[in-house]
């Protein structure tokens, strides 16, 4: 704490004007000193009150919106919201000009204020942000939108916050697709669903009257990428999440499955099994011409691309077991890069660049890690009975999986769901869904 | 301290042995795993069903291997031979793994899997026109348990009639 307090007086004596980075949050340790925040509800007039509970059924949407914000940030691990019962300043002056000592008096070192109105039929919202300790405005803005948006607007000044104040993107502003699950395992029922990344507005987007599995975002839009079982045909899909509209694009003679778009959105990359052997393809969504990038008799599978687009990590077991290589985009210079003890699955691609996440089976444990592109730094963030399919947040902090646990201790029947752990190794959750869940994938940031 | 833990574990044991009535029904189950496996290979015939008589529609196979076992080849001479006999049949190899692998690589393993049946009838006569490749990687398990026996029964190919 006193070594905190002299580091920003340094800072202040360094750069008196420029006000950036009053506040530091080291995002790279864990979660082990969240940086306590109050998070004060947005203020709203009586006027607007009212037509936002007659719009949205909600009665104080002020409220609501800042409850999203406390709970993303509470769910990095980052951030500590302080209780609102110790808030000394009401909402709509502490806006106008937050009196820092009470503030600082309940231990907040940051302040969220803002409000939130009812104009022509929209929502306009504008939030502060401020440094407690420095008496200091860190950031203002102000947005616009249609009051059915209620929920971004939260994740999207939750996403201003963070960035403000870690210095990298947030990743609140996103959603999850995934595969919702219900039935005895032997005839699963599998329906793609699709929500906000807190679990909220989930949606189905299929009935479930064919087996889906695998589902990606396509990360420059809002299409996906899935394998179906259609016809008891299983196929790589594109499925366009506004429209509906779906098309098989993988319409080989054999399987095509382990579908994943390249970081421009403008190719599939996927694998194609026949005569027992799986190798890797590329379909271009525009010209739909098909290029093969692998051409081996073992299994190659679950390719993903690096962000630059040049190279691509992939599954294969030409060693005779599970393991991770990585070539060029064309296929040229394959080298393995996994060389731990177990078999090796599932890698994918950090949106940084700097890492890839696998899945690793070992002694009969599933592992979550991640290792460095040239395969050392391992580091293994989670291990369970059974735990597959990392996804990456799109700051490439936070990865999302899922596990299947047994429901009780003599290993009779089973629940999946979905859950996120930080980089780190910290800060594992759970993630809430409905039913059932499996195989998640993140999208990029809906808004910038 | 330890004492009385391995005290304590000793009583658990002998009252778990109680309700069992004198261990009868585990003594069951222990002699069945060993008799239904070879290597970890299922040889029992529980989930088997029949094409026709004599020849059973499904063949087994050991964690991550699509080779087929001397019992296999039996199986599949036996489902060539009526194939070739029913020549208006055609059929579908379902090809599947156990639940402890990762799914993209068990859809293309249960593919291999199949496929080396496919070869293997092919090699006794059977058209490959008459015969269709369908994956279901760990997606189908016919025993939902989770232990070695279980997962045995689900590393399998099974021919199933297509018309």
């Amino acid at each position: 704490m006193i070594k905190k307090i002299i580091t920003l007086f340094l800072f202040l004596i360094l750069i008196p004007i420029n006000s950036y980075a009053l506040i530091e949050v080291d995002i790279t340790r864990g979660n082990l000193d969240p940086l306590p925040i109050a998070v004060s509800p947005l203020s709203i007039d009586e006027k607007s009150r009212k037509s936002f509970e007659k719009v949205l059924k909600k009665k104080n949407i002020g409220e609501e919106i800042s409850s999203i914000v406390e709970n993303n940030l509470s769910t990095s691990g980052l951030f500590n919201p302080l209780s609102k019962d110790a808030f000394l300043q009401a909402p709509d002056i502490a806006n106008l000009k937050p009196r820092f000592e009470d503030w600082n008096l309940i231990k907040a070192q940051a302040l969220i204020t803002g409000k939130v109105n009812y104009v022509d039929d929209k929502l306009r919202v504008e939030f502060r942000l401020w440094d407690v300790l420095a008496a200091k405005e860190m950031m203002a803005l102000a947005f616009t939108t249609v009051p059915s948006n209620w929920r971004r607007v939260g994740h999207i000044i939750s996403d201003k916050v963070y960035e403000r104040l870690t210095g990298e993107k947030g990743y609140f502003d996103t959603r999850i697709i995934y595969v919702a699950e219900e039935g005895p395992k032997t005839q699963r029922i599998k329906k793609l669903a699709i929500m906000d990344q807190d679990g909220f507005n989930n949606k189905f987007l299929t009935l479930g009257n064919e087996l889906v599995l695998t589902p990606r975002f396509n990360p420059t839009s809002q299409m996906v990428t899935y394998l179906s079982y259609f016809k008891n045909l299983p196929r790589v899909y594109l499925l366009d999440i506004e429209t509906g509209t779906q098309e098989v694009v993988g319409d080989f003679p054999g399987m095509t499955f382990a579908p994943r778009f390249s970081p421009d959105g403008k190719k599939i990359i996927m694998s194609f099994a026949k005569d027992g052997k799986s190798d890797i393809y590329t379909m271009d969504l525009e010209n739909r011409i098909v290029d093969r990038i692998t051409n081996h008799p073992s299994i190659d599978t679950s390719p993903s691309y690096s962000p630059d687009g040049k190279y691509i990590t992939f599954n294969s077991d030409r060693s005779g077991y599970q393991q991770i290589y990585i070539m060029k985009s064309d296929g040229s210079d394959v080298k393995r890069i996994s060389f731990g003890n177990g078999l090796y699955g599932t890698p994918v691609w950090s949106p940084r660049g700097d890492l890839i996440a696998f899945t690793k089976l070992h002694k009969g444990k599933f592992y979550i890690g991640v290792m460095r592109t040239d395969g050392k730094g391992e580091r293994l963030l989670t291990e369970n009975y059974y735990q597959e399919a990392p996804s990456w947040s799109p700051n490439g902090r936070v990865l999302i999986f899922y596990r299947e646990t047994k429901t009780n201790d003599k290993g009779e029947g089973f629940t999946a769901k979905l859950w996120s752990i930080d980089l780190t190794g910290y800060n594992e959750r759970q993630i809430k869904t409905p039913n059932d869940a499996s195989d998640p994938s993140w999208s990029s940031l809906l808004s910038n | 301290m330890i004492l009385s833990k391995i005290f304590k574990n000793t009583l658990i044991v002998l009252a778990a042995c109680l309700v069992l009535s004198a261990c009868a029904t585990k003594k069951e189950i222990a002699t069945d795993i060993k008799g239904s496996m070879q290597g970890d290979v299922y040889t029992g015939t529980d989930t088997v069903e029949y094409l026709a008589e004599g020849v059973p529609d499904r063949v087994f196979f050991a964690t991550n291997e699509s080779i087929l076992t001397t019992a296999s080849r039996e199986t599949l001479r036996a489902q060539a031979a009526w194939m070739r006999k029913n020549s208006s049949i055609n059929v579908v190899l379902e090809g599947h793994a156990d639940e402890r692998g990762t799914r993209e690589y068990n859809l293309a393993l249960g593919e291999r899997r199949a496929n080396a049946a496919k070869d293997y009838l092919m090699t006794y006569g059977v058209s490959s026109d008459r015969i269709t490749v369908l994956s279901y990687g760990k997606e189908r398990p016919v025993d939902s348990g989770s232990n070695p026996l279980s997962w045995s029964k689900n590393r399998r190919s099974v021919t199933v009639k297509a018309n």
